[in-house]
């Protein structure tokens, strides 16, 4: 256990303000007494070496793809080139200010401008905003543009956005945000989108159809030309949920697949790290008639100079200040320019191949409810082993204790006993036949030693967490001279 | 470059086991007419060549080090100790994914229960989350909250908000019936009396920016009674560095107080990624946005943190969230608890006095100027807006060949205000930057 940095006592203070050069009741003058603090804010007084052991400390509490595979499904934990971390924190690039003229930021926009390009030719799309800030932040977008053109259109019947049943949590909130009526569709025997299903609820009062490809079962949805030319036929926009891009660069593209809308996420994809839970960054990409209702301002080329073009009359508004998460942004960019186009193939291929090897060779310990070729994941249950009284979630924590994080257990939601597999493609042969061996000695606990397994983690800084505690009696921050919980008055 | 670990005898190897003789058999699935495109990307390039080229494209940018900036308006210059980045760049931090597996996230989930604590301690509110993208996806999360209240419909924006935080509000309740009604601003600040005569029966939340976004400290006290007067909440956006010194939110009765955290040891970086913080006084706490950290035991008795209060979110509710928001800004929010943690009390108010000391000066030198005014005479902060009576065109130039960017001419958002600039003016702001401005402004043609 850590001490809190609150509960750190060096009383000495980092002193690494310059003097203030005046009293500081003369500084103060300049402040009526009604509009200054009364009370002190209750910052820890700690030195430098206690603010660098007390995170170093915290920081080593944690997996991460630096120490451990991390095979967790749908999150795309490959290996994040250390040299874009390097090209981000560049004082050309983190130095500058977003009110600057665009002359003097030329070097930056370039950047903008030409992500915008790649993530074109990636995706097979027209025009992209690199505005929003994450995958969910790029749905509401992408939402939003599906609103704005059906209102361009006058179509105000449009009220229902479909969604398969597999799909991510964001998805349908982020339709509920735009104001749309979320209707489920059903996943067929074989694990794709049901396509009967789908035909009897898309209807003339469709405004979209929400697919991600390869699904989150990690399955190609073969019937994708199909399914968009049905939606295209009741003026239903096809949205692409990019968070499993991975799979299909240099493969095939949504833009060619009939997809109106997609969004990135580059933190899965290219490159940008999670960061314990982000910064990312949720680029859009549109086809050529849904451009002008992308958010302002746009980069634009002309004469050879970037600029910037505020003015767009049927643009669906601001999503956040300024032009993005540049500095994720610029990591992608970098990434892309590394791998190039070659690169970015081996990338798809290698997280299939690795996904499809652990697929096979899983197939003695786990069912698998929808098999077949997969993409860049797969999702296996625990089905056998909770037969023998050990559920998926015991098996995440005990492989924790052998130095590997756990597969994304319980999602989607449609499999019971779900563990998603997703290896990535920056995994070795090597590494993935010791995940296998692993699982097999889980595989022998659960018959011999069961404990071993449900009472798991036992190697961690923590054992099993009492989150219900956690939720019962809140205890979200820190108060001095009690250590009774801070209750919701509510 | 490829940064693939697996050899060409692995893949053998690998096909194999999985039975098929091409790695081009696993794709089967994707019809054949998909695979054939012509995509417009460049050939790769090994880590040598792309630094070269990347140091060329960033000489197009004028940064600074060699540039002293006055520029602010929600991005500020400050000066970021070391052990900031040192500490949130481990790998342990930023190549970890969100905390969902709380034994092997504890440093995560602490860090993240130790960031609410702070800014609670810094805001004076009650409750934080772990942090949204940025000050003004807060403050429209923050409106949202608002409107889901009790059915009132209307939520009051004075002019005297940041123009693209106004502007993000408006995109995010595009889809919701409500109204936003804009408050006047007179004499840079908030027209009270407009203020009175718009607080109705149905309204649900009056915005403020405090300091607002010419730099001036509006009336917090006043706006937060009259507000409570007619039972309307009260979201005030602030700027952080300022708590120092100006009265928090959780002082004046705030019900909501948000705000963008990049003053708190996140580079400026072309505007991005910063993070943006969400607090609210206790009644609100079911209804926050996005992921909470909570301090609990393990089973073995130890203290453990956990993400908690998940029933609000979108991987448990779906369509019924509180919000859509997956994906936070983490790292940028543990530079804001690794920033905090090394100002302490002390610190932290000294921070806030350079910057006034700093701004004060500025401002009285520059009105000196022939050809400058106050735009305001108003208490501010550490920003302030001037009438620079020059030749916009004259100026710049001016400005470019003495190294100074910005301050920033406010007709951008504010096309009435003909001449008027906005000057930030941050700690790191020194005596000879100030003689150059001087010296820019000065030269300039009237």
């Amino acid at each position: 256990m850590s001490a809190l940095i609150f509960e750190k006592h060096s009383r000495s203070e980092a002193d690494w303000l310059p003097e203030l050069g005046a009293p500081e009741a003369k500084i103060l003058e300049a402040i009526p007494a009604g509009f200054r603090r009364k009370k002190e804010a209750r910052f820890p007084s700690v030195s430098e070496l206690d603010v660098v052991r007390h995170f170093t400390e915290l920081s080593q509490k944690n997996f991460c793809v630096d120490t451990h595979f991390y095979p967790l499904g749908s999150c795309t934990m490959k290996y994040n080139p250390k040299a874009l971390d390097a090209i981000a924190s560049m004082s050309s690039f983190s130095l500058i200010h977003p009110y600057q003229k665009a002359e003097d930021v030329q070097g930056a926009l370039r950047v903008l401008h030409e992500t915008e390009r790649y993530l074109a030719g990636v995706t097979g799309m027209d025009e992209f905003t690199l505005q929003p800030a994450a995958g969910a932040h790029g749905e509401f977008c992408g939402l939003l543009i599906v609103s704005a053109y059906h209102r361009s259109k006058k179509e105000t019947n449009k009220k229902k956005v479909l969604i398969p049943d597999s799909a991510h949590g964001t998805n349908p909130a982020s339709a509920a945000l735009a104001g749309y009526e979320v209707v489920q569709v059903g996943t067929d025997k074989k694990g794709h989108v049901d396509l009967a299903d789908l035909r009897s609820k898309l209807d003339d009062d469709t405004a979209c159809l929400m697919m991600t490809n390869p699904n989150t079962l990690g399955l190609f949805e073969e019937d994708i030309l199909e399914i968009a030319e049905a939606a295209h036929k009741v003026d239903a926009l096809v949205y692409y949920d990019g968070a499993n891009m991975n799979a299909l660069l240099g493969i095939c593209r949504p833009g060619d697949m009939g997809f109106d809308i997609v969004h990135l996420n580059l933190h899965k994809t290219f490159a940008v790290p999670h960061g314990s839970g982000g910064p990312g960054s949720g680029p859009v990409g549109v086809k050529k008639h849904l451009a002008p209702f992308l958010p302002t301002p746009r980069i634009v080329k002309s004469a050879g100079r970037y600029v910037f073009e505020h003015q767009s009359p049927r643009t669906i508004g601001r999503l956040r200040t300024f032009y993005g998460n540049f500095g994720a942004i610029i990591r992608s960019y970098a990434y892309i320019r590394a791998l190039g186009a070659e690169g970015l193939k081996t990338v798809a291929e290698n997280a299939i191949l690795n996904a499809n090897y652990l697929r096979v060779k899983l197939k003695e310990l786990y069912d698998i409810p929808y098999d077949g070729t997969c993409m860049h994941e797969f999702v296996m249950a625990a089905t056998r082993q909770k037969k023998k009284g050990v559920r998926a979630l015991d098996i995440a924590k005990r492989l924790l204790d052998y130095g590997a994080h756990a597969p994304t257990v319980y999602f989607p939601l449609t499999v019971e006993e779900a563990m998603m597999v997703e290896p990535s493609e920056t995994e070795s042969k090597e590494t993935l036949d010791e995940f296998i061996r692993i699982l097999r000695e889980i595989e022998k606990e659960i018959v011999n030693d069961p404990t071993k397994v449900t009472e798991a983690p036992h190697t961690t800084p923590v054992g099993r967490i009492d989150e219900v505690r956690a939720a019962r009696q809140p205890n979200l921050r820190y108060i001095e001279d009690q250590n009774k919980e801070v209750r919701s008055r509510e | 470059m490829q940064y693939i670990s697996n050899t060409a005898e692995d893949r053998q190897a690998m096909l194999k086991a999985i039975g098929v003789s091409s790695f081009e058999s696993l794709l089967d699935k994707v019809p054949k007419r998909l695979r054939e495109f012509r995509w417009d990307l460049p050939r790769g390039m090994s880590e040598l060549e792309l630094f070269r080229e990347i140091v060329d494209t960033g000489k197009a940018n004028r940064h600074f080090h060699d540039f002293a900036c006055y520029l602010g308006a929600g991005c500020y210059d400050h000066f970021i100790p070391t052990v900031v980045s040192h500490l949130a760049h481990r790998g342990e931090f930023i190549t970890s994914y969100t905390p969902y597996q709380g034994e092997a996230s504890q440093g995560t989930l602490q860090f993240i229960y130790e960031y609410q604590s702070l800014m609670c301690e810094l805001t004076g509110m009650d409750f934080s989350n772990a942090s949204m993208y940025d000050g003004a996806s807060s403050l429209a999360e923050a409106v949202l909250l608002a409107l889901r209240m009790d059915g009132r419909k209307k939520i009051l924006v004075p002019e005297t908000v940041h123009s693209e935080y106004r502007e993000v509000v408006r995109t995010y309740v595009s889809s919701i019936e409500c109204e936003i009604v804009p408050i006047r601003m007179k004499d840079s600040a908030i027209d009270l009396e407009h203020l009175h005569k718009e607080l109705g029966t149905n309204v649900a939340a009056v915005v403020l920016q405090q300091p607002n976004f010419f730099g001036v400290l509006e009336e917090t006290g006043k706006i937060s009674d009259a507000a409570h007067r007619a039972r309307a909440l009260v979201i005030a956006c602030v700027n952080p560095i300022s708590l120092g010194v100006i009265e928090p939110p959780g002082e004046y009765g705030a019900d909501i107080a948000v705000g963008e955290g990049q003053p708190l040891g996140n580079p400026v970086s072309f505007g991005g990624p910063h993070f943006g913080f969400f607090t609210v006084k206790a009644e609100l706490l079911r209804k926050i946005p996005g992921r909470i950290a909570g301090m609990t035991v393990d089973k073995r008795g130890q203290r453990s943190f956990v993400l908690t209060l998940q029933a609000r979110e979108q991987h448990i509710r779906r369509e019924k969230a509180t919000s859509n928001i997956c994906t936070n800004h983490s790292l940028c929010a543990l530079k804001g608890a690794i920033y905090m943690s090394l100002l302490g009390p002390k610190g932290l108010k000294k921070l806030a006095l350079i910057n006034i000391k700093k701004a004060q000066e500025t401002r009285e030198r520059l009105l000196r100027i022939k050809g400058v005014k106050a735009l305001s005479n108003r208490p501010f902060f550490n920003e302030f807006a001037l009438v620079i009576e020059k030749n916009q065109k004259s100026l710049a130039e001016c400005l470019r060949r003495n190294k100074i960017l910005g301050p920033l001419a406010l007709d951008r958002f504010y096309p009435e205000l003909h001449s008027a600039y906005l000057v930030a003016v941050t700690e790191n702001r020194t005596e000879g930057d100030l003689e150059r401005l001087e010296r820019a402004i000065t030269e300039a043609e009237g």
